[in-house]
């Protein structure tokens, strides 16, 4: 109704309401304030600091080396959104995979289980070693020899086994009931898949993808071993230089810099997806 | 004193006024029906009452306390207050006995024997004695409804919300549901249900409210509102769900 206004009572809920908003508000910048300050007192008030401070955050080196890295993580960043996208294809089939029923499916079940057993359990190192120093030594005929195109492969093949999964914990996680609802609408086990289980299923699992992101965001940083030019490489190579490790941790930072924007949009997205879908259900 | 009162409640969802002016009074031992088509408000009223949702307005009191206050603790008021859902949810990672004796034990720090003494009793009463130790995905409609039923009693509730708890059973399920729940009534368990057994309603409540577009339209004695409605919309809505039977004005 238009002419509804609200009552004294709820005026004065409301100022309750507002109160008990501020009081956890005020609860929580107080503890953060106070928390940081001691964890940053206790560090600083260390007896080995001020050579801490010089090896590892002295701002001098940090502004000589920023130009190399900044124009070094460029490298880092193509890295992972070419390998993002052939994870994400390469996963999600090798999950399907897993997940078929059909007779004729057979070797690729068989296949999908040994691949990801087999990558999962190599070190990430190792394959960017293999693929990176030993394809090229099979002088094939056609395929690039790049440092670049082996490792981001490597970090394709190694990832996509965990990435895969995780997709496959996602759709078993979908309730039975939801294949048999989709099966009675008449459904072959493909469009459920297609329709129904695929896309609940991946919802529930975004933070853990999210999570072998940001690993792979710094894992970029293995190609190094393969001499290409990326930020660690570039830091490393100053710092061995001029004795001084703070170019690593400029590096860091620009990882940390890197990550924070995937993880914010990731929290945005769910967060969503719970407003839309859950709004009051019970 | 009554038990739980309700007066000018207003809940919206944005723009929409889905409950409107709603006060209502629950004496002990009453058993309140409440009845409406379908998105007339019946579940969110009760979801209002056990503070699953925040209100717009009013106040609701219970047992002479204003739950409605932001400062009360809402564990406290649930710890006496039962509710089953219209979907069940049982939790399906746990059998039906550990489903019972989660919050006895959990919450109200019943020693786990004896929560599962009194779950095992609850549960031989609404005889469901041999599924016990199933999980609830292996139970059939009505016996998840009724191992819901034992969940939320566990706790010796005062006051019992129902939610349309025999919409999803077939109609010996039903008959089934509703026995225990007029046994309960009549060992002088209180409690609101929103249902659409209008049978039922009139059998066992002692008071029914129409509830129409999140107004309580009109409520009374069963026999008066089914017999002898005042509002035409009361009225029509049972000729509608009692055909041959009700509406027939005095
Ligand atoms: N979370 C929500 N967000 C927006 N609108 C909602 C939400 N929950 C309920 N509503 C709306 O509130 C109204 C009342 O819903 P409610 O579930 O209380 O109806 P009901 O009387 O229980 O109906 P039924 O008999 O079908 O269970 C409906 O119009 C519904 O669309
Ligand atoms: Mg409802």
């Amino acid at each position: 109704m238009i002419d509804w206004s609200p009552s004294q009572h709820e005026l004065e809920r409301r100022q309750v309401r507002r109160r008990i908003r501020l009081r956890s508000g005020l609860i929580a910048t107080a503890m953060t304030v106070l928390v940081f300050l001691v964890v940053g007192l206790v560090v600083t008030s260390s007896p080995g600091w001020p050579r801490v401070q010089e090896t590892f955050f002295s701002s001098e080196h940090a502004r000589a080396s920023f130009p190399d890295i900044w124009d070094a993580i460029w490298l880092n960043i193509k890295m992972f959104l070419i390998a993002e996208v052939f994870i994400l294809l390469s996963a999600i089939l090798i999950a399907l995979c897993r997940v078929s029923r059909s007779p004729w499916l057979m070797p690729l079940r068989i296949t999908a289980v040994v691949y990801t057993d087999v990558v999962r359990g190599i070190p990430t190192i190792l394959l960017v070693y293999l693929l990176a120093i030993g394809m090229p030594a099979l002088q094939l005929q056609g395929l690039p020899n790049s440092g670049f195109f082996w490792a981001t492969v490597a970090l394709i093949v190694s990832y996509s086994a965990y990435v895969a999964e995780v997709f496959r914990a996602g759709i078993e996680s979908v309730h039975p009931s939801q294949w048999a609802s989709a099966e009675a609408l008449g459904l072959s086990r493909g469009q459920t898949l297609r329709h129904v289980v695929v896309p609940q299923g991946v919802r529930r699992v975004v933070p853990p993808l999210l999570n072998d992101f940001v690993s792979l965001q710094k894992d970029t940083a293995l190609a190094s071993s393969a001499l290409v030019f990326e930020a660690v490489f570039v830091a490393r190579d100053y710092g061995n230089y001029n004795f001084n490790y703070t170019p690593l941790v400029v590096a860091a930072g620009f990882f940390i810099v890197m990550t924070v924007p995937l993880a914010r949009l990731c929290d945005w997205l769910t967060a969503r997806m719970r407003r839309r879908e859950l709004a009051g259900a019970l | 004193m009554s038990l739980l009162s309700v007066s000018g409640l207003r809940k919206c969802y944005g723009d929409k006024v889905v409950l409107d002016d709603v006060s209502l009074s629950v004496e002990q031992h009453d058993v309140i029906c409440l009845i409406g088509s379908s998105g007339s408000g019946k579940s969110t009223l009760l979801r209002c009452l056990n503070l699953l949702e925040d209100i717009d307005d009013g106040v609701i009191e219970f047992e002479g306390r204003e739950i409605s206050d932001p400062r009360v603790d809402a564990r406290d008021v649930r710890k006496r207050i039962g509710m089953v859902f219209q979907a069940y949810n049982l939790f399906p990672h746990l059998t039906v006995l550990e489903n019972c004796t989660l919050a006895p034990h959990r919450v109200h720090g019943v020693r786990r024997a004896e929560a599962e003494d009194r779950a095992r009793e609850l549960l031989e009463r609404f005889g469901l004695a041999d599924q016990a130790t199933k999980h609830p995905d292996r139970l059939s409609g009505g016996q998840q409804q009724r191992a819901a039923l034992v969940r939320a009693m566990c706790t010796h509730p005062t006051l019992l919300l129902l939610d349309e708890i025999t919409a999803a059973l077939d109609p010996e399920l039903v008959g089934e549901v509703l026995e225990i729940v007029r046994a309960e009534a009549e060992r002088g368990m209180t409690m609101v249900l929103a249902t659409h057994e209008m049978a039922f309603a009139r059998d066992v409540a002692t008071r029914v409210c129409f509830l129409d577009q999140g107004r309580i339209l009109e409520q009374g004695p069963p026999e008066e509102i089914f017999t002898h409605p005042r509002e035409e919309r009361t009225r029509h809505f049972l000729r509608r769900v009692l055909p041959g039977q009700a509406g027939s004005s005095a």
